[in-house]
Formats: structure tokens, C-alpha cells, sequence
């Protein structure tokens, strides 16, 4: 048992979306037990999900969902993961952490147990440099610093909003790679975490991520997808696309690499590649979409950031799918339940 | 007169020609036989196939002969020789010092096979110590003021400086360079790393400037392109420059390694990133390579600070040029890589000492930085030379009023591309 108390043991909820069990808890148990959890149980909301005993938890269900934001449930998605954003609505705490229920605890090189959420603690309480790249990576890690060459006036860095972690094992990959490498696995553990460049993108995967919700939760919503929608897969993807454009107008910092955990499931090829297939055409124009987008200098705010980029996502790729249309709206629901679940102290 | 051939020698010239079409010669006599082989032997085409017909005819003679004359078969296939790159690589070294033997010692394994150019410091006086076994070209201050000429008054090849002299004088496509005080770092197995293989894998694979993959390199082993990323951007575009890290002695700036002296990096990132596009960053010169026909002249000798020095704190000036280089692949759409392979940096100098010497290059960095940041080539540079123009027009008229050493660094790169160009037109 670790002597000092588990960091931000109060300002963090872990929220893990499911449809199957939560047996992968055994053995972040060490861990996470110290933290507050938030299920959000998709699918059939009759069903019992049942949560190992000694987790201080709340669990929702599509019935709470649906109880609790009303009409405006329409912007959660069912029968998906991005189901998972609702446990970010309903968090009363400053940090997040996600994870999902196929994924364990790994080893470093040296044997030993990554503590994953150690890991994303320290990577969103020291600050991200998006303005100048450091070749030694992450010059707050212990053990590195700045490199010659990098100015002294970029060295404060700026706020991290999210820590984006990696997997060993079952790499993500999408469909069509899947199917031509089905045997590979991510054994490469490098050890290094990067804060990802001003005007740079990234594909955000969901499975091992923690943000600042004060910084930019109200920006992490994960789309319309699953039942009823003509995509998949492409959830956290979205947020990701949509996290960064603001982070970068807002001057916040994204990071990547450590920590990893082991993925253990991967999920059926013919499958997801349903799923993502419009997906895979629709990137190659909602790519240049978020590369150009610009927001305006008074969107202060991730609120007003975020409505403002749902009205070109309606405006700009309403044109490529009628889909982009009902997200664009759905965007918008987002930020009023949002709001209404947490109305700003101020004004 | 003379003699004209014989009927013998005749059919043995029209055997050696035609001996692609024999397939047996167990019915020569021995002694016709044996002149074949001699013949055969003085034209150098004994190979595997025709030595086994000699073997085949069961003749003693022949088997005597091929005995006494040592011919083995090649056991072991002699496979096609990957494509090793041999001829297309130049590894530029600038010494600094004078004895370059321990250095060239550690690094002979994973040198030996390259031509390497090797440039003397025009201020270290007396011989440089070289050892032997080395396909490499030598050039000192006598060989740079024939060169260069009248223009080696706007120009100097001093001190870390001197290496660009041997990418001017290289004519391979892919240059390697690395400071003289470096030598192999070792993997967890303790066996050293092969930095050169690792630079030329950097630029003869694709880079990734326009979308970040979280995995990193999609083109080593064992890795690809994540969920996510857009197919139309999986082919990649080329690598101009390849900047390699350093364990032990990082480069640090003087006042960071004067402030905390026990800082060492030992942490090994097993990893190869394409730095993204308008991103910049500080390369330093200390382990790079780069693609001498796309960037070349991009690799330029113009940033001297007034007290610049022969320690790598003590000077900024492959910042600048990296900087310079970062533009112009952005502007051609070229990548820049960072990270593997690393390379094991000797400690030299003092840092504390190099601070109170010289702290300008730390200074300079703040308008430097914002300047490359923002500068922008126009459509019709479509080579590394007209961006070099470019860059330093705008340097001459945004940063030169700022400082002399500005104006200075913007003269020399116009020099320095008229130099590429004289020498190039040859």
C-alpha cells in the first residue's frame, strides 16, 4: 500500500462505459479503489451489471440517462461506447479518467505494474509545451528538461487539458487494417509522453484517456453513434478532432504516450469495418474540415467554442451527409444539458 | 609478322565466349582441358557453374590444379546485396580535435562500409590523427580558401562550421554527420547501436507531417497507422532531415546544464516521430541526416554568435539552420523526423564556464523562434536554394535590425547559395 494518499483522490471520477461486466476491476483494484466511479451501463438497462464489492460508485443506466436529461437524451448514444460521455455530464469532479472494460493493467519493461492513473495525473498537473516541439519529449518528466535552442519564454508551457495514453497488445487499428494484419500486436513500450503540436491533429482514441474537466469537458462529447445512427467507431475520434481545435484556440495542451495499459480484446474486423465504413470515406473531408477551422477571438469559452464549431460542422459537412446535420444539432444539446447539469457558480 | 592464332586458341575463345551453352565437357581431352581452365581463370570468368563442369569430367589433373590453386566452392549463398545504400551515403565529420582515433575506432564497425568526408577545423592547427582502413577524403583550411575563394570573407568554416564544407563538397544523396565527442551508445543488451543504418532507414522511409499517428512511426516493424487516420495521408511524403538524440551528455543549453550539472539522459525512447508540419523545433547538429538533393543547400554555416565557440553550448548556429531547414521542408512538403538513433555524447568543456562566456545564443532564441514560426515562402520557391533566397531576404528585412549577428546570418545564406551553385554547376 502506497504511504502517501492516492493524488486527487477527491477531484477525480473515473468513468467506464459497459454492456458486459466489469470483471477487468479486479485487477486495477489496486489502484482505483480510492476513486469514485461512474458506470454508465449501455444497452438493455434491465439487465444487472454487477460492480465488485468495495468500489465507491454510481451507475446509470438508459432509463437514468433518459430520466435525467429528458428529451435531450437524444444526443447520448445507445449501443455504443460514446454512451460514455454521459458519466462526463454528471461528474462533479475536476478530472476524468476513462477507461474501457478490455483493458488491464500493464507491465513496463522491467516487470513492474503500470500504474496508469498515477501516470495521467502527473501528465494533466505539469504543463504541455504545444508551441515549440522538445526534442527530449516532455521536459517536466523527471530526468529531462528543455533541450538548447528552446526559448526561456515558452518554458512556463501552458495548462494540460488532456492525457492521451497507449496500448500494448491489441493495437487500435481500424477495420481494414485489422483484416490484413490480424496477428500484430503493439510490443514497443516507449517511454516518452509528448505534448502534440499547436494546429496539429491526432486521432483521440477513448480506451485510456483522462482531461481536465474544467479545461474543456464541455468540448469531450462523443457524437452520435451505435443503434439508429450510420456510423460507428468513430466517437471518440470525433471529440478528439473537436478537443483539439479548441484546445489549440483556447491555448491548452494535449498530451500523448504514457501511460500504456494492455489491451486484451480485439473486436471482430468484419464488424467494424460496417461500422467505420462511411466513417472512412467521411474522414477524408471532415480532416480538412477541422485542419482549416478557425474559431472566433470571442469564443472565450469551451461552451461558446464548441457551438460555434457545431455551426460550421452543420454549415461546412452538412453538405457531405445529412448525418452531420442531426451531429451538428445534437452538439448543441449537448452544451445545454451540459449546462443545466452544471451551471457555472459565477453569474 | 605475326603469328596467326591457332586452330586451339581459337576454339578455346569461341568456348569461353559461348560457355553459357556447354553444359558437359567430360569429352574434351585432358590437356585441351586444361588450357580451357587456365584460359578461363586468366579471363576471370570462372564462376559456380563452370567450375562444377570442370569438377564434373572427373579428371585428375584438373582436380589437382583446382586444389593446389585453393578454389572453394561458395558454401554459404552469396545473397543479392540489400539495398544497402552504400554508394549513396557521405558521412561528414567536422574535427575539432585532433586526435580522432578513439572516435573513429568505436564507430569503425558501422562507418567502415561508407565513404566518409572528413573536415578539419581551419583554426586547429598541426595533422590530424586518422587511423587507417577508411575510404574518406580529407579537406583542411588549404582546400576550403581554394574552394570557397573570394567568398570565404562572408562565409566561415570555423569550428562546428567546418562541416558544411564537406556537404559542399558531397555529392551523395544522403549525408550523416555527428560530432566528433560522440560514440555509440549501447542497447539493453550492451551491444553498441548502429546510427547510421538507423539515419538512412529515417530518410528512405516516409514521413507523416500532416496528421500525428499516436503510434508513431507506421513504417518500422510492428507498427502502423491508427484508427482514424485518413487513408488519403498513409502514403507519406519524403524525408529531407533525420534528427538523432543523445544519451549521457544531452543538449542542453548552459544555463539548464550550469543549474542542475548531474543531469544526464538516460532514458532510451524506442521511437522514430515525423515532427508536424509548421511545427518547429531546435535541431541540434550534433547526430543528423539529411537528403543532400532535396535540402542540401538548406544545410548552411550562417548563424556565428560574436563569442561562438568550439563547445556545442557556446553556439546556436544549428539551430538556426535547423530552423531554416524545418521552413524550407514545410514549404516543400517534405517531413523532418526526430528520435532514434541515439548516440552516446561525450562530456567536454563546462558548462558553467561556457555560460560565462557566452549567453547570447540563449537570448537570440526569443526572436528566432517567432520568426521562423511566422515566415512564409511564396509559391514560385520550388527548390531548397530559392527558399534559402527567401528566408533570408525576409531575415535581412524582419530580425536584421534587431541585430548585426541577423544581418550577417542573412548576408552569408545569399553567399553560401551563390557558392552551392558555382561549385554545383561544375
Amino acid at each position: 500500500m502506497a504511504a502517501a494518499a492516492p493524488p486527487l483522490k477527491d477531484e477525480l471520477d473515473i468513468v467506464i462505459p459497459t454492456i458486459r461486466n466489469l470483471d477487468f476491476l479486479e485487477m486495477w483494484r489496486p489502484f482505483f479503489q480510492p476513486y469514485h466511479l461512474i458506470i454508465v451501463q449501455d444497452g438493455d438497462p434491465s439487465k444487472t451489471i454487477k460492480v465488485p464489492d468495495g468500489f465507491d460508485y454510481e451507475l446509470y443506466n438508459r432509463n437514468d440517462i433518459n430520466k435525467i436529461l429528458g428529451p435531450r437524451s437524444s444526443c447520448i448514444s445507445f449501443k455504443d461506447s460514446a454512451c460514455r460521455c454521459f458519466g462526463y455530464m454528471v461528474s462533479k469532479k475536476k478530472y476524468i479518467f476513462t477507461i474501457d472494460d478490455d483493458c488491464f493493467v500493464a507491465n513496463d519493461p522491467s516487470g513492474k505494474q503500470i500504474n496508469a492513473l498515477e501516470q495521467h495525473i502527473k501528465n494533466l498537473l505539469c504543463p504541455s509545451t504545444p508551441l515549440f516541439f522538445n526534442t527530449l519529449y516532455d521536459p517536466f518528466r523527471e530526468g529531462a528538461d528543455f533541450v538548447r535552442g528552446y526559448p526561456f519564454s515558452l518554458r512556463e508551457g501552458v495548462p494540460t487539458a488532456v492525457s492521451h495514453g497507449l496500448w500494448l497488445n491489441i493495437p487500435d487499428y481500424d477495420a481494414p487494417t485489422q483484416l490484413v494484419k490480424p496477428r500484430e500486436r503493439n510490443s514497443r513500450y516507449v517511454d516518452a509522453v509528448l505534448t502534440i503540436p499547436k494546429g496539429t491533429l491526432f486521432p483521440m482514441c477513448g480506451m485510456n484517456l483522462a482531461f481536465d474537466r474544467d479545461l474543456i469537458g464541455p468540448a469531450m462529447y462523443f457524437g452520435l453513434m451505435g443503434d439508429g445512427q450510420p456510423i460507428g467507431r468513430y466517437d471518440d475520434m470525433w471529440a478528439g478532432w473537436c478537443i483539439k481545435v479548441i484546445c489549440d484556440h483556447l491555448g491548452l495542451g494535449v498530451k500523448t504516450g504514457l501511460p500504456y495499459i494492455w489491451h486484451s480484446k480485439a473486436s471482430n474486423p468484419f464488424v467494424n469495418l460496417k461500422k467505420e465504413y462511411k466513417g472512412i470515406f467521411w474522414q477524408e473531408e471532415i480532416i480538412p474540415f477541422f485542419q482549416s477551422a478557425t474559431l472566433s477571438k470571442d469564443s472565450t469559452t469551451v461552451q461558446k467554442c464548441y457551438l460555434e464549431l457545431s455551426k460550421q460542422v452543420e454549415e461546412k459537412l452538412g453538405k457531405v451527409d445529412p448525418y452531420f446535420v442531426k451531429l451538428a444539432d445534437a452538439m448543441e444539446t449537448w452544451i445545454q444539458a451540459w449546462d443545466e447539469l452544471n451551471p457555472t457558480k459565477a453569474n | 609478322m605475326r603469328n596467326p592464332p591457332t586452330l586451339l586458341s581459337l576454339t578455346i575463345d569461341s568456348a569461353l565466349i559461348n560457355f553459357s551453352t556447354i553444359s558437359d565437357l567430360s569429352f574434351v581431352p585432358e590437356h585441351i582441358l586444361l588450357e580451357l581452365f587456365v584460359r578461363t581463370l586468366k579471363a576471370g570468368k570462372l564462376n559456380e557453374k563452370i567450375l562444377k563442369l570442370f569438377v564434373a569430367t572427373g579428371k585428375e589433373e584438373i582436380l589437382s590444379v583446382i586444389e593446389s590453386l585453393n578454389i572453394q566452392h561458395i558454401l554459404v549463398p552469396v545473397l543479392p546485396t540489400r539495398k544497402l545504400f552504400h554508394d549513396e551515403v557521405d558521412i561528414v565529420i567536422g574535427a575539432l580535435q585532433p586526435d580522432l582515433t578513439s572516435f573513429m575506432e568505436q564507430w569503425r564497425p558501422f562507418f567502415s562500409r561508407f565513404h566518409l568526408i572528413i573536415v578539419q577545423d581551419p583554426d586547429l592547427k598541426g595533422e590530424l590523427k586518422i587511423p587507417e582502413g577508411f575510404n574518406l577524403n580529407l579537406y583542411t583550411k588549404s582546400d576550403i580558401d581554394k574552394v570557397v575563394g573570394s567568398s570565404s570573407n562572408a562565409i566561415s568554416f570555423s569550428g562546428y562550421s567546418c562541416r558544411y564544407f564537406g556537404y559542399l563538397m558531397s555529392r551523395n544523396k544522403y549525408i550523416i554527420s555527428i560530432d566528433d565527442d560522440c560514440i555509440p551508445a549501447k542497447n539493453s543488451n550492451g551491444e553498441p547501436i548502429d546510427a547510421i543504418s538507423q539515419h538512412i532507414i529515417n530518410l528512405t522511409t516516409p514521413a507523416t507531417p500532416f496528421f500525428f499517428n499516436t503510434l508513431y512511426d507506421p513504417f518500422c516493424e510492428g507498427a502502423d497507422f491508427v484508427r482514424g487516420y485518413p487513408f488519403s495521408l498513409r502514403s507519406g511524403v519524403e524525408c529531407g532531415l533525420s534528427c538523432g538524440l543523445w544519451l549521457n551528455l544531452a543538449d542542453y543549453d548552459a544555463p539548464t546544464q550550469s543549474l542542475k550539472p548531474d543531469l544526464k539522459n538516460s532514458r532510451y525512447v524506442d521511437a522514430v516521430l515525423t515532427v508536424p508540419a509548421r511545427t518547429m523545433l531546435p535541431v541540434s547538429g550534433i547526430n543528423i541526416s539529411f537528403n543532400n538533393e532535396l535540402v542540401g543547400p538548406a544545410l548552411l554555416p550562417a548563424f556565428r554568435l560574436a563569442k561562438e565557440g568550439k563547445v556545442r553550448w557556446e553556439t546556436v548556429e544549428d539551430i538556426w539552420t535547423g530552423m531554416c531547414v524545418k521552413v524550407v521542408c514545410d514549404h516543400l512538403r517534405l517531413g523532418v523526423k526526430s528520435g532514434l538513433p541515439y548516440v552516446w555524447r561525450q562530456e567536454r568543456g563546462n558548462a558553467v564556464e561556457s555560460l560565462k562566456k557566452e549567453w547570447e545564443g540563449v537570448k537570440l532564441m526569443e526572436d528566432v523562434v517567432p520568426f521562423f514560426q511566422s515566415v512564409r515562402l511564396s509559391e514560385s520557391a520550388v527548390t531548397a536554394e530559392d527558399c534559402v533566397v527567401e528566408i533570408a531576404s525576409s531575415v535581412k528585412e524582419h530580425l536584421g535590425p534587431l541585430n548585426p549577428t541577423f544581418a550577417h546570418a542573412a548576408e552569408t545564406m545569399v553567399e553560401w547559395i551563390k557558392l552551392w551553385k558555382r561549385l554545383r554547376a561544375n
